[in-house]
């Protein structure tokens, strides 16, 4: 490939196009996916200067209106503006589940390479440690972290990044074993490369595609639950909008004001189903199916 | 076979006392005095000596341990701080409701799933496989208790044939089944569907068309079997998961069941409840990987013949 | 006329042609050997006559298959199928992985006579565990209730055989039916092909690697190279002089007591993959005879005085 770009020295169009981000977003599921998650990311950091109305501006002679032209999904028990609320909700539930994510998967990442690389009685803790934790659903391990912690964002996040754990532990550890014993690591390590070097220079970033691929799915999986632990009133505490919170408020309108579920629920959806988009289309483009299969 | 289900009994002791010993660490790990925690806040000097002597919170944490094991094995799980009952007795109200739950929605996916993935096998790469294909995208991203809601708002609200709520009827299964249903099937139609298309590789089914044996007759007696093997593992790895969706569909619904109690008690902070509920749910799900495991070996030969 | 007349034969797999020009014709009561290392077009040359590519993504592109008078290549599957089991049996390369596990060998026998035969179940299972005996299978009766996995390599080859064998076929195409097996029951599984086809008056093309095999059975011979023939003819004419060098390199590799089995020590290279095959001869980068139009024409495939066919530049022995 570089010898073939050395050469012809193609236009960045073409450059482009081989890259990874071209092999994903010119694809229709990567482009589009691609687009929306963008769009939402922005929406999230953006929200308190683009959102009609204010998260919190209750008005009570306006409550569970229909959508109209002034809201344009509607209102809430209080008045408050669905749309509004909706883009603020993105704030929270993109916040914790990737801030919950990201510490999960450089944990487990740690965790996972010290595991496969050393081996012994630490490989073996660490893995029965997994294996029993991968053995329950996450919404039973994260809901008896909020046993503990009890309700509230703090725990949401703790919950999600200890459900999810076990995966990420579990992944970088058959990576990390599967490269171990080629003769390149034995080569680097008899030139006298510390296990620090080995580990973080040759193995680590052949195990962090597939990683942080595992991850990216991991994220919609923890925006449902998220919004599940929202939706039992055991996430985020009012005022905080957040998209589970909403639709456990609304469900009490369901005759009354549908509207109030469906948005939130419909944002949740969509966002997950476009995370999966997204990082089909990325498996697709880097080719490493097999990989993610072997966690 | 029943040596084996025997060793398979053994390995899950280990396994029991872990998540044992995580449930029972809730009461200590919580911020705040135990006694507080096991009872209900301005309790008399007296009830709190009773809850101190009864759960022996004066002695080391092991024991308190063995204690709190040793009242569990015979079926004493304290008393509900809030709801002022036996927690058993609460655990044998609410089983029942959710083990019909369960079973209905794992019998409902198991089925549906199995049909689908060996629909999509047999016409794979064509609209009908890419149709459950995107199906299986859905079911498995969809949020259940956002569908639990819309299903309710389609059947219960608009067209007003099942109902909402509760659990008096039989109809008013049907909903929460085909919520906590549709994650289900989307598995075990995936996990049928690529069973199916690997066993379609290998040799003897190549003797299997060489022998003139009708194609559909092919995939649907001697692939499909085959393909059960995995699914009846992952089926049996994943009832933790059904239970787990039954957990979130029952509080949707304002089904009684354990899922219902585990909320309610979590947010009055009814920790024994909380413990009851926890250890049920952790239960089912090590017995749902014990069940999952046998039926495998019952129906493959192979591993029927190395256990006897 | 040939019960089995294969003529021109190429096929296609997802754009690439792995057999290109096979021709060969065999009757009733004859064993044809067809032989060739891995990668010479051996099993897609019994998928074609079998009328299973579509299995993996093939088709026939051109020539013709006729199987008494009838022109396979346009057969529709449904009559296809009536035919494949009751008239051209099958025996694969490997038993260990040919029967299907959760099933009762014995059953496995059974469904040849109900589906071709209409025989009830009884009937059926009569027949199976006659022809098992016949195959001398002992303790038929018993070992007809056994799953696959409880037998040895041996005793599954015979099963296959007695499935083969159970719709009284015209024509048995086995392909490596030996080459799994330990030595000792390799000499006795050929043993067994050869005595039904003098007995049953049966056809048998035989798939093997091995001219030692193809000397010991065998009537007449396709020696394949890298998906075309390279040259055809009675076996003891090619035994007595071998007139392409590959045929003649194979004969020299027949496996003897000192060498592994199944090894083709003496011919150095490989097959080339369908992605990679070299113009002119395809056989010429491991040629010991090349020259100058080896690597750029493609030798024809001529019938020589002195009988088959042949494909080659320059011919040894009489030709």
């Amino acid at each position: 490939m570089t010898s073939i770009s050395m050469t012809s020295t193609p236009s960045r169009w073409q450059s482009f196009r081989r890259s990874t981000a071209g092999k994903v977003l010119l694809t229709p599921k990567g482009g589009i996916a691609g687009a929306y998650l963008l769009i939402l990311v922005l929406v999230a950091l953006l929200a308190p200067w683009i959102t009609p109305y204010p998260f919190d501006a209750q008005e009570l002679s306006i409550a569970a209106q229909a959508p109209s032209m002034a809201h344009w999904l509607g209102t809430d028990e209080f008045g408050r503006d669905v749309l509004s609320r909706i883009m603020y909700g993105a704030r929270t539930s993109l916040s914790v589940s990737i801030t919950a994510i990201s510490v999960s998967v450089f944990i487990g990442m740690a965790l996972g390479a010290a595991a496969g690389y050393f081996g012994g009685m630490f490989d073996r803790g660490v893995t029965s440690a997994v294996d029993l934790s991968w053995s329950f659903p996450e919404i039973l391990i994260a809901l008896i972290l909020v046993a503990i912690i009890g309700p509230g964002l703090t725990s949401t996040m703790l919950a999600i990044g200890v459900a999810y754990l076990a995966q990420f532990t579990r992944l970088t550890r058959s990576q990390i074993l599967s490269l171990k014993n080629e003769t390149y690591i034995e080569a680097t390590l008899n030139l006298g490369a510390g296990h620090f070097h080995v580990i973080f220079r040759h193995l680590m970033p052949n195990a962090l595609a597939p990683v942080i691929i595992c991850g990216m799915l991991a994220t919609g999986d923890a925006i449902i639950l998220e919004a599940t632990l929202g939706f039992f009133g055991l996430g985020a505490q009012p005022p905080v909008p957040s998209w589970g919170a909403m639709m456990s408020a609304g469900s009490a309108l369901i005759f009354k004001a549908p509207w109030v579920i469906i948005f939130p629920g419909l944002a949740v959806a969509v966002t997950v189903v476009m995370i999966n988009l997204f990082g089909d289309a990325l498996i697709r483009a880097l080719d490493i199916r097999a990989k993610l299969r072997e966690g | 076979m029943l040596s084996y289900i025997l060793r398979r009994l053994l390995l899950l002791i280990p396994v029991f006392l872990t998540v044992s010993i995580i449930i029972f660490g809730i009461i200590h790990l919580v911020p705040g005095d135990p006694i507080d925690n096991l009872n209900r806040i301005g309790s008399s000097p007296e009830q709190r000596a009773i809850i101190a002597a009864r759960y022996g919170l004066d002695k080391p944490i092991y024991q308190q341990y063995f204690i709190w094991l040793s009242q569990l094995a015979q079926g004493d799980l304290g008393n509900a701080i809030v709801m002022r009952r036996p927690v058993a007795d609460l655990l044998a109200q609410n089983i029942p409701f959710s083990l019909r739950l369960g079973g209905a929605a794992l019998l409902f996916s198991t089925l549906l799933g199995i049909a689908a993935g060996t629909l999509a096998a047999i016409h794979k790469d064509t609209r009908i496989d890419r149709s459950v294909m995107a199906g299986i995208l859905l079911g498995s991203t969809l949020p259940s208790f956002w569908l639990g809601l819309l299903l309710i708002l389609l059947f219960s609200v608009e067209l007003g044939w099942l109902p909402v709520s509760g659990a008096r009827s039989w109809q008013a299964i049907i909903l929460p089944v085909l919520t906590i249903g549709l994650g289900g099937t989307a598995l075990v139609a995936r996990v049928t569907r690529i069973a199916m298309l690997e066993t379609m590789q290998k040799d003897f089914v190549m003797l299997l068309h060489a022998k003139g044996l009708p194609a559909r007759r092919i995939q649907l007696r001697h692939v499909l079997r085959h393909a059960m093997m995995p699914v009846v593992t992952i089926l049996g790895l994943r009832i933790g998961w059904i239970l787990g969706g039954a957990v979130t569909v029952e509080f949707v619904f304002a089904r009684p069941g354990l899922g219902t109690l585990l909320i309610k008690a979590l947010n009055q902070h009814d920790y024994p409840v909380m413990q009851g509920c926890l250890l049920m749910l952790a239960m089912a799900v090590m017995l749902g990987t014990l069940i999952g495991d046998i039926v495998q070996a019952a129906m493959d030969p192979r591993v029927r013949h190395a256990l006897t | 006329m040939a019960l089995l007349d294969v003529r021109d034969l190429s096929i296609n797999i997802h754009g690439i042609r792995p057999l290109d020009g096979i021709s060969f014709a065999l009757d009733k009561g004859e064993i044809l050997g067809i032989v060739g290392e891995s990668g010479s077009g051996k099993s897609l040359t019994a998928l074609s006559v079998m009328g299973l590519l579509p299995l993996i993504g093939g088709r026939i592109e051109r020539g013709s298959v006729s199987f008494d008078g009838r022109d396979l290549t346009h057969l529709p599957e449904n009559d296809f199928r009536k035919l494949r089991g009751k008239r051209i049996a099958f025996i694969t390369q490997n038993p260990m992985t040919s029967l299907d596990p959760v099933m009762r060998v014995g059953a496995q026998i059974d469904q040849m006579a109900t589906l071709h035969l209409g025989l009830a179940p009884k009937a059926a299972q009569a027949r199976s565990i006659e022809i098992m005996e016949k195959l001398r299978i002992p303790e038929a009766a018993t070992i007809y209730h056994h799953y696959p996995h409880q037998l040895s390599g041996g005793m599954k080859q015979r099963i296959v055989i007695a499935m083969a064998l159970a719709a009284d076929p015209d024509l048995i195409i086995a392909d490596e039916p030996t080459t799994a097996l330990d030595v000792t029951i390799q000499a006795q599984i050929v043993d067994l092909l050869a005595e039904l086809v003098r007995e049953r008056g049966v056809a048998l093309i035989l798939i093997t690697h091995d001219m030692g095999v193809v000397a010991q059975i065998c009537d007449r011979v396709v020696v394949l190279y890298a998906g075309r023939i390279a040259e055809s003819n009675r076996v003891d004419a090619v035994f007595a002089e071998p007139r392409h060098p590959y045929t003649s390199a194979l004969i020299r590799c027949i496996p003897r007591e000192e060498t592994a089995p199944g090894s083709l020590v003496g011919i150095p290279g490989a097959v080339p993959s369908v992605a990679h095959y070299p113009n002119g001869c395809r056989f010429h980068p491991r040629c010991e005879r090349r020259g100058e139009p080896c690597g750029a024409i493609v030798p024809a495939l001529a019938q020589p005085e002195s009988g088959g066919e042949l494909a080659c530049h320059f011919p040894g022995g009489a030709a």
